[in-house]
């Protein structure tokens, strides 16, 4: 059903092939988020992976930046249209944090400091496709954008990456997390343009 | 009330332009007949779909400005953006009886609903007025006597949307209490100093904490940022503060 939209020429030729389908390229990073930024400092910091009874792995900020990380450059996609290419950070792979746990679980809901959650297969976090970012353009990742630091998993819709993260809990069932229970899509594919839960 | 689940249906419809008219020199409200509309909840959007004859889309999310209805009718008020896509096309181009497609509504989290009894502070930056607007309209269609109250920031006079509406509700029983910011320019007489919201405007013309009020707080990133911050330092809690920031370009303001 495509209605001719009369007088509408668009801004042809900003269609590119790096964009999945409805994005537009933004060259500044804009801020999303349901409510005020948590102040975090890195010594309040710690992010703990439980099975949903007791905690099985615990850093706070000394620990955490002692692990190996490395830099990243990737291409974000917000569900709000935006999408921002080749961006820089550094972070640890959540294969590192993952590394010597033994689990059956297949599904981890991710938590925020400000109480937000999110939900990934399990799967969509390893094989250096996750990270737990502290460095964004090489400064310290700022308040506004998730610091002191923050999930990123970009092959998904920016939602899935958790600002002001501080844990995940391992899950053998998917649950939605923030959005996904207000409708947004399970998974959040942005190739395939799973905005919302019937796409 | 219509519209209480949260996406009930989001496939893509045909809006036919019904009426519109020019809130400033630069914004612009649409009434938009939707066949097939689910209802909708204040605080709400939808997503707008322009195809141009080659086959090139483009899609923009517009908040509701209109209260819940069973009419099939939804008011969108457009703010245009100089360097935008769609906005100069739908504040500029398009007609009584134009059509295009939309679906919707959509977000459950940015809402009022009309059964919410607690205090509400709400506080816009230009255009974020219009989300505001339809929990406004809302709370009047529903007869609802909870306590609202409005700190609107604007450029300057010219940039009020809905103004004399907000007038007239403001000195009605009981009121929705209106107080405004304005950064550029100031009406003439105006007894209040230029100046964009700050501590101690929040501290004279907003709620305070101690009501346990839901702030709802839409417009720029920049300002809602400031503006979420200056009500914590407040005093009221961050999870009744619910914040909607404008797209791509509010990092820049």
């Amino acid at each position: 059903m495509a209605i001719i939209s009369r007088g509408f020429s668009g801004r042809r030729g900003t269609a590119d092939a790096k964009l999945p389908p409805g994005q537009y390229l933004t060259t500044d990073f804009p801020v999303l988020s349901a409510g005020p930024t948590p102040r975090i400092s890195p010594d309040q910091w710690e992010f703990v992976i439980t099975d949903g009874r007791s905690s099985l792995k615990r850093w706070n900020w000394k620990s955490f930046r002692e692990l190996p990380s490395e830099p990243i450059t990737v291409d974000l996609h917000c569900v709000t249209r935006w999408s921002k290419l080749s961006t820089s950070w550094e972070g640890v792979p959540l294969d590192v944090l993952l590394a010597d746990l033994k689990t059956d679980s297949a599904y981890a809901m991710f938590h925020s400091y400000g109480d937000y959650t999110t939900n990934l297969p399990l799967k969509d976090v390893l094989n250096r496709q996750a990270w737990i970012a502290f460095k964004y353009d090489g400064a310290d990742l700022s308040p506004e954008h998730g610091g002191p630091a923050r999930h990123l998993v970009p092959h998904l819709y920016l939602w899935k990456s958790a600002k002001w993260v501080r844990g995940m809990t391992l899950m053998s069932q998917d649950k939605p997390g923030f959005w996904e229970g207000l409708g947004y899509h399970i998974y959040g594919d942005p190739w395939r343009e799973q905005r919302y839960s019937d796409e | 009330m219509a519209g209480t689940t949260v996406l009930g249906r989001v496939k893509w419809q045909t809006a036919e332009v019904v009426d519109l008219h020019d809130e400033t020199e630069t914004a612009r409200t649409l009434t938009l007949a939707v066949d097939d509309w689910p209802g909708h909840v204040s605080g709400q959007h939808v997503d707008v779909r322009l195809t141009a004859s080659g086959g090139y889309t483009a899609v923009r999310s517009y908040s509701i400005a209109s209260a819940p209805n069973l009419d099939g009718r939804i008011d969108i008020t457009v703010e245009r953006l100089a360097t935008g896509e769609v906005s100069p096309y739908l504040t500029q181009e398009v007609v009584v009886g134009d059509e295009f497609e939309l679906r919707g509504p959509i977000g459950g989290w940015f809402v009022w609903r009309s059964d919410q009894t607690e205090p509400i502070q709400l506080v816009a930056g230009g255009s974020g007025i219009v989300p505001l607007m339809s929990m406004i309209r809302s709370r009047e269609l529903a007869n609802s006597s909870v306590p609202f109250r409005l700190l609107y920031s604007v450029r300057e006079p010219g940039a009020m949307i809905y103004q004399k509406e907000l007038e007239t509700l403001s000195i009605k029983r009981p009121p929705v209490l209106v107080d405004y910011a304005f950064t550029r320019a100031v009406p003439k007489g105006w007894p209040q100093p230029l100046g964009r919201v700050n501590r101690d405007l929040i501290a004279r013309v907003t709620w305070p904490a101690t009501l346990n009020a839901t702030c709802y707080v839409c417009g720029p990133t920049s300002f809602v940022e400031t503006v979420a911050d200056m009500l914590i330092a407040a005093g009221h809690q961050p999870d009744r503060i619910k914040t909607e920031r404008f797209g791509a370009a509010g990092g820049t303001k």
